[in-house]
């Protein structure tokens, strides 16, 4: 069990850094984001109390203060989850704004990276086995032209085309403006209709990775001993392929499936703000237009664990897959 | 992108052992280096396809202005307009010529893509050669600053930091791509350099009492060329795409011109819907052709390294 | 019927850059039932070639060019897919070099055997774990391994229980001749030898052919019935075992002979054979060894010598074995 207690004791030692590296970063910058933060909402026209604004410094950076005492102060307002008030939605706090939009990005993020991988990684046992032939070549060139698009640009083409030209999906939100958020079918319903162009955007564009990755894998451990002496000894071609080939290869694509996710969050940051899909993403995108400092913290520190987390669980997944780490 | 484990060729039963005499030195000199990379890069279908792209893309951004027809900044022609025999690519709302922006944006592109790749990959070389050489705890240190780094979400840190920062300049772009992109190559350098410490080579060059620079530098680096070179291609693949990010979403300069800044005032003006269909499409098709001719490249970097993925 | 007919096999490989090579030229051979034969020679003689040849192994850029394999009657030489696959079962088998590497890393050694008896299985059978747990314990005796390695992954094994564990995979196939590819390469000398014993054993308990592949001439000497030397892709000597340590024989072999010093000796004096192996990217006139031969005539320039008698066996060498035909020929 050398391996788990290594990943827990690393998962919680860079837990503990991506938070402290969210403390630092604002104080380093230049021009103070505490000031520029405060008189922003000073302005928003809402009355903000002095809990507000003290929870705003802990996290930008309280003037006239030892950097243990925030720091401290820090920890203490994380863990009651207390972020301040954003201005951006100043009738709101941080807290409720993220809680507000996280479901749509896990919806959304989380359905379209699985089911990308699924299919990425079976195209790729499939172009890697049958590796020089006319199923790799279209697989691989096919991966290649959909892997240079940047989402967003594919995105608008596709809102372009399949929205606007041709109407058949709506063409900006997570659901009908006429729809509050509620678990009812035609909500429900409405909320899956909006997604799909958002959905085809993500799926493609991370597809092709999981495509050339395990192709790649799967040509290098189609040269294995294990391999030959496979088809030696006369198994069936579909065994060889599926059980010695491709669940080998699997494993380094699984690794990397943790580290991808990083890139998934990014990407859907431009697609929500293109479809203007009330995720994650799409508050990332305003609180960056806006220079919203807390909403940009307290997002990033979201983000940052979330990504955290997952990787942890792929690693730990990743024992199921692996023997050889079992000792 | 993939994660290249390069190996040595499979012993072939009956094949011929070819010994090639050269002149000496782990080293030739950089211009031959050079020409011989070329050559085999461009023996590989892929990869020749991607040089041809990226040659193109280059002889339109040094030839800008012999190739476009007029100013990319002038605001002299009738705004929102569709393509015309003036403007071939219509205009801007500000009244700007679509097709000399693009001619224009190639150089910006092709800079951050370059130059953001160039300095990411040196950072990774660095950071990896050292991990990889010394085990202990400077390694320690260092993989796990790079898994930090690595964890942590690049887009999203990228977006926060030039929203911190004041200046808009595109050298701010440059090293914010940078600054966040090295830490995937630093990791497959590292594992890299640990792999060919331990091989007899560099034990016997260290015993016979080569310094570590020489070590690092003579006998290890030269082994891992065809690794650096796909680092930096995969680095300046995912430069090209950070900075039209950047721009896309008004945290570069926008008054450059870049096929960035194109489709971040398409989206203001509305583009897609004046019917300008052009202002999206033309910037994002040449954004993607950048970026796959670095990754066509890079798949014959790969084959280059990895004798198993090399075309039969 | 022999079990294995093997006429002019030609192994070509074809790189896409650079010459075609022809590793293995112009071969025949035969091997009777029961018969235990070694197939020696330096590296790059072609004899790891000619075993997968043999057992329809060879993958691009190798080929098998021309010839006849004829086992148990049917020519497999052109066989594919399925049939080929069926052939496997009752007929021919291969144990790799490696049997370090030949398991897959995320199987153990019960699913191992289950995917090679559910491979084969004949219609009606099954192999649930109970049968296949039962088969596998009773394979894995026979090559001296104990039950509990059915749930073992094959990191957990040493080299030596590894390549065990292959032979006894490739005897579930109940084969009638399997070809050993330096199966003792890269194991020690002790497990070498145990190993080496195993295979004898198993051999004369369960009366399957065997050809034994190996560029140690010692070990080869010691298992087998017959020898088989092989220089630039061509079969150059066939002699029963015993016969091969004494009396004249091709210069090679008494070349390769000589190379084995005896460690016991007050002197020991390590000798070598001059010269390189051809080039087989180009045609080869005449025989192949005469830059390196003591005894090279103007004929062994011209004609490429023919198997032919010399005492218990063949030797393709004008000097020790002329023969008219190719005196003829030249």
């Amino acid at each position: 069990m050398r391996y788990v207690a290594r990943k827990v004791v690393l998962f919680l030692v860079t837990l503990w850094a991506a938070i402290t590296l969210n403390f630092i970063l604002p104080r380093l910058m230049p021009g103070s984001p505490v000031d520029a933060a405060l008189a922003k909402l000073a302005s928003s026209g809402q009355t903000i109390t002095n809990a507000q604004r003290r929870a705003v410094e802990i996290q930008l950076g309280v003037p006239h203060t030892s950097l243990i005492t925030q720091y401290w102060d820090y920890w203490t307002s994380i863990v009651q989850l207390n972020f301040g008030t954003s201005y951006s939605f100043p009738s709101e706090t941080v807290v409720q704004t993220i809680g507000k939009a996280a479901p749509w990005t896990l919806a959304l993020v989380g359905v379209t990276t699985i089911l990308a991988f699924i299919i990425g990684t079976l195209l790729g046992v499939y172009a890697g086995w049958r590796r020089g032939k006319a199923a790799d070549t279209s697989v691989t060139l096919g991966a290649t032209f959909f892997a240079a698009f940047p989402p967003f640009w594919l995105g608008l083409l596709l809102l372009y085309v399949f929205a606007f030209k041709y109407g058949w999906f709506p063409i900006k939100g997570g659901y009908d403006p006429g729809e509050t958020p509620n678990l009812s079918l035609s909500f429900l319903s409405s909320a899956a209709y909006h997604s799909v162009i958002p959905a085809l955007t993500l799926a493609i564009t991370s597809l092709s990775g999981w495509v050339f990755g395990m192709r790649n894998n799967m040509i290098n451990t189609l040269g294995e001993d294990y391999v030959t002496f496979a088809e030696a000894n006369g198994l069936r071609t579909r065994t060889v392929a599926l059980l010695y080939a491709a669940r080998n290869a699997l494993l380094p694509n699984v690794t990397a499936f943790g580290l991808s996710l990083g890139a998934v969050v990014g990407g859907s940051v431009l697609v929500e703000g293109v479809f203007s899909y009330p995720g994650l993403g799409n508050l990332l995108y305003i609180a960056v237009v806006n220079h919203d400092f807390p909403l940009m913290q307290a997002l990033f520190l979201v983000i940052t664990v979330a990504m955290l987390v997952a990787i942890f669980i792929v690693d730990m997944l990743y024992v199921r897959l692996d023997p050889r780490v079992r000792q | 992108m993939s994660i290249v484990s390069p190996v040595p060729p499979p012993e072939v039963p009956g094949a011929r052992v070819e010994i090639r005499v050269g002149p000496a030195g782990p080293i030739p000199g950089p211009l031959r280096f050079l020409s011989r990379a070329l050559r085999t890069l461009w023996s590989n279908r892929k990869a020749s396809i991607g040089l041809v792209i990226l040659g193109l893309i280059i002889l339109v951004a040094v030839f800008a202005q012999l190739i476009a027809p007029h100013s990319p900044t002038a605001t002299t022609f009738v705004p929102y307009q569709n393509p015309s025999a003036t403007n071939w690519f219509g205009t801007t709302g500000n009244g700007q010529d679509v097709f000399s922006q693009m001619v224009y944006g190639a150089r910006i592109s092709l800079l951050v893509g370059i130059a953001a790749g160039a300095m990411a990959t040196l950072v990774a070389v660095t950071i990896g050669l050292i991990a990889g050489y010394r085990p202990g705890v400077i390694d320690e240190l260092l993989s796990f600053m790079t898994n930090l780094v690595l964890v942590i979400p690049g887009l999203p840190l990228m977006f926060i930091l030039a929203a911190y920062l004041q200046s808009r300049s595109v050298w701010t772009i440059v090293l914010v791509v940078a600054f966040t992109s090295w830490a995937t190559g630093a990791r497959v350098i590292r594992s890299q350099a640990s792999t060919l410490r331990t091989r007899e080579f560099v034990t016997s060059a260290v015993f016979s009492g080569e310094g570590l620079f020489r070590v690092v530098f003579r006998e290890i680096l030269p082994n891992m060329t065809s690794l650096v070179a796909g680092s930096f291609f995969s680095a300046a693949t995912a430069a090209v795409m950070a900075e039209a990010s950047l721009e896309f979403l008004g945290l570069g300069d926008p008054n450059t011109v870049s096929w960035g800044t194109i489709l971040y005032y398409a989206q203001q003006q509305n583009s897609l819907l004046t019917g300008q269909w052009v202002l999206v499409f033309a910037p994002g098709l040449a954004i993607a052709m950048l970026a796959v001719s670095f990754t066509l490249i890079n798949f014959g970097v790969d084959a280059l390294s990895n004798p198993r993925l090399r075309e039969k | 019927m022999a079990l294995l007919e093997v006429q002019g096999v030609n192994v070509v490989y074809e790189p896409t850059r650079g010459q075609r090579i022809w590793s293995v030229r112009d071969v025949d051979l035969v091997l009777e039932q029961g018969e235990f034969v070694g197939l020696v020679g330096e590296s790059g003689c072609g004899k790891s070639t000619l075993g997968f040849a043999l057992t329809r192994m060879l993958r691009p850029p190798a080929r098998l060019e021309s010839g006849v394999i004829r086992f148990d009657g049917v020519d497999i030489s052109t066989l594919k897919g399925e049939k080929l696959r069926r052939q496997r079962r009752n007929g021919f088998a291969i144990v790799l070099q490696s049997g370090m590497n030949a398991l897959n890393p995320v199987r153990n050694v019960e699913h191992h055997f289950g995917d090679i008896l559910k491979a084969h299985a004949h219609a009606g059978e099954h192999y649930p774990g109970a049968t296949v747990r039962r088969r596998g314990t009773e394979l894995l005796g026979k090559v001296g391994l104990d039950a509990e390695v059915l749930s073992r992954f094959p990191h957990e094994l040493s080299g030596g229980m590894r390549q065990r564990v292959s032979i006894a995979l490739a005897l579930a196939l109940e084969p009638r001749m399997i070809i050993f590819d330096e199966p003792t390469t890269a194991l020690d000398v002790i497990v070498q030898k145990a190993v080496i014993q195993t295979i004898k054993d198993l051999q004369r308990e369960n009366g399957f052919s065997a050809i034994l592949i190996s560029h140690d001439l010692g070990v080869v000497l010691e298992a087998t019935d017959r020898v088989m030397v092989m220089y630039a892709g061509r079969i150059v000597e066939d002699q029963p075992s015993k016969d091969l340590v004494s009396g004249p024989h091709h210069p090679y072999t008494e070349a390769l002979l000589r190379c084995y010093a005896d460690p016991r000796a007050e002197e020991i004096h390590l000798g070598g054979i001059p010269g390189t192996p051809p080039d087989l990217s180009l045609p080869q006139t005449g025989c192949s060894f005469t830059p390196r031969c003591p005894l090279a005539q103007e004929i062994c320039h011209r004609v490429d010598p023919p198997l032919a008698p010399l005492g218990n066996g063949l030797v393709a060498c004008h000097v020790r074995a002329p023969s008219a035909a190719a005196v003829r020929d030249g």
